[in-house]
């Protein structure tokens, strides 16, 4: 079945246009990433298909339910976004607790202290964090809250919006086990956007380049790791990440 | 030859509620006219060995040394005036995100040419001449028109290639660049690290860059080293980076992943082995 279809997708901020025609297809619990320079309206296509963006033409399909322009609850408890900066996404003057209980309050779903506890504990989040505020946690710990607030109400889908760049390598290894972990046990379907192809290498299972607006090549991540994608400017974008590696 | 920089034992202290805490401890290394990578994690005091050179650490941080001395200078002694004649003019620094780091209120080549008039007296017109140049150094195509722009006109990488610009442009000794591409993407970091690279090469310079990026470092410096809670753990050439004997190190290169993974979970530091509290 497919989680999330998106169909002649075009984005506008004002009077510029942001998305030409992005149309994808993702299966239900396949890890997909979007990569490509800034710019490329990559992190874009998450907010229209978040809602925070929603000046869009095309059609967006969660489910097979096609979503709206406005809010729309239902597609929440479907559809949950994680943000790159663990620094800016958590409220600061919020607990943990609060932070991750606002999603149950605004639903009118009960039993709220267990769920806080079980999900901090699924995300690896010791009890003694619940009534901390961010800024009394490190880095790591915060993007775990993020992560455990966007479980909150059990999504069938996560968009993920560079979730480890803003994290030094070895809080981002643990941040990747963690997410490649959830995604087994809560059979979660991701959508990624990145710009570190090592890192889809790790999580994804096929990836989309964009660049300026457009998706310019879809790949499994086989092609990624045999070094074998077709169109130029995706060799480019990987020649640049193995100069880099040792 | 004299060293450019010689550091023994340079602690930086920091009074908290529970008693003094030492970010650096005992950090000791002499720099030629080469490149050192410095690496560690968020917290190991790679940024506060960069900053005590220039003596840029804010009361109530504290710095002591042994030796601190650059180019035969004795740093440690040094008053704030005659510290403002050395940074800039001969040891300078790369901060780590464009946006915060330029005057939002004055054009590009107001900048630039700031930093050169405050150690030097020129005529207008060489100062023109020289900012335009320095741009185009930084493989800026059109300078007389990117000299007019404010920062926020300008996109992140191109900002950081106008801050290059002004850090190099009174010809300092000693770059100390601060993770400089950390706020830049893969396509456009390339880009601003080829260009310092040719830069210190080409003016002979020494360069102190200061990354978390292991990967990142070992292609673009001689020399590395590696921090932990504030103390070297470890030393080696660049390109002897895979051979690294300590355990922290070794941490640090596993979990990274790599373009071919086929790792199904990666390794992660275990910090209870080796932090000393």
């Amino acid at each position: 079945m497919i989680a999330l279809s998106l169909k002649d997708l075009d984005i506008s901020y004002g009077d510029t246009q942001i998305t030409h025609k992005v149309s994808l297809d993702i299966a239900e619990g396949e890890s997909f990433a979007l990569v490509g320079e800034s710019g490329s309206g990559k992190s874009t296509v998450l907010k229209a298909i978040a809602g925070l963006a929603p000046q869009w033409t095309g059609e967006i399909r969660v489910l097979g339910k096609a979503r709206s322009h406005g809010v729309d609850r239902d597609f929440s408890r479907i559809c949950q976004m994680v943000f790159q900066d663990p620094y800016g996404s958590l409220h600061p003057r919020k607990t943990v607790d609060a932070t991750l209980g606002e999603a149950l309050t605004i639903h009118g779903i009960g039993n709220r202290s267990a769920r806080v506890e079980e999900v901090m504990g699924s995300v690896g989040l010791d009890r003694k964090f619940r009534f901390r505020f961010p800024h009394q946690l490190s880095g790591g710990q915060r993007q775990r809250v993020a992560i455990a607030r966007a479980l909150m109400l059990k999504p069938k889908i996560l968009l993920l919006d560079e979730p480890t760049s803003a994290l030094d390598v070895s809080v981002q290894a643990e941040i990747l086990n963690l997410l490649k972990r959830l995604r087994r046990e809560q059979n979660l379907t991701f959508l990624m956007v990145t710009h570190n192809l090592p890192v889809v290498s790790f999580l994804c299972d096929r990836l989309a380049v964009m660049r300026q607006g457009r998706i310019v090549e879809v790949a499994d991540i086989d092609e990624l790791k045999r070094g074998d994608l077709k169109e130029s400017y995706s060799r480019e974008l990987m020649q640049i990440s193995a100069a880099h590696a040792t | 030859m004299r060293p450019l920089l010689e550091i023994e034992n340079l602690r930086v202290t920091f009074p908290t509620a529970r008693g003094d805490i030492d970010v650096v401890r005992g950090v000791s290394f002499t720099l030629g006219r080469e490149r050192l990578g410095i690496v560690g994690e968020s917290g190991s005091g790679k940024s506060m060995t960069g900053r005590s050179i220039l003596k840029l650490v804010r009361a109530p941080g504290h710095v002591t040394a042994d030796k601190l001395a650059f180019d035969g200078i004795d740093l440690s002694t040094r008053s704030e005036k005659q510290m403002r004649a050395i940074r800039g003019a001969r040891i300078s620094m790369v901060m780590q995100d464009p946006k915060f780091s330029l005057n939002p209120v004055m054009t590009i080549g107001e900048q630039i040419a700031e930093a050169l008039l405050t150690h030097k007296r020129l005529p207008r017109r060489e100062v023109n001449d020289r900012v335009h140049s320095m741009l185009e150094s930084v493989r800026i195509s059109d300078p007389e028109r990117v000299a007019r722009l404010y920062p926020h006109e300008v996109s992140g990488g191109m900002g950081q290639r106008v801050m290059i610009a002004m850090m190099l442009i009174p010809e300092p000794d000693l770059l100390i660049a601060d993770e400089p591409t950390s706020a830049l993407d893969v396509s456009v970091q390339a880009q601003v690290l080829d260009i310092i690279d040719e830069l210190v090469r080409r003016k002979g310079m020494g360069l102190i860059f200061i990354s978390h990026d292991l990967n990142l470092v070992s292609s673009y410096c001689d020399r590395i080293l590696v921090m932990n809670t504030g103390e070297v753990v470890e030393e080696c050439k660049a390109g002897e980076l895979m051979k690294a004997a300590h355990p922290y190190t070794r941490g640090l290169i596993a979990s990274i992943p790599r373009l071919d993974e086929t790792r199904d979970e990666l390794p992660v530091l275990d910090r209870s082995a080796w932090a000393k509290a």
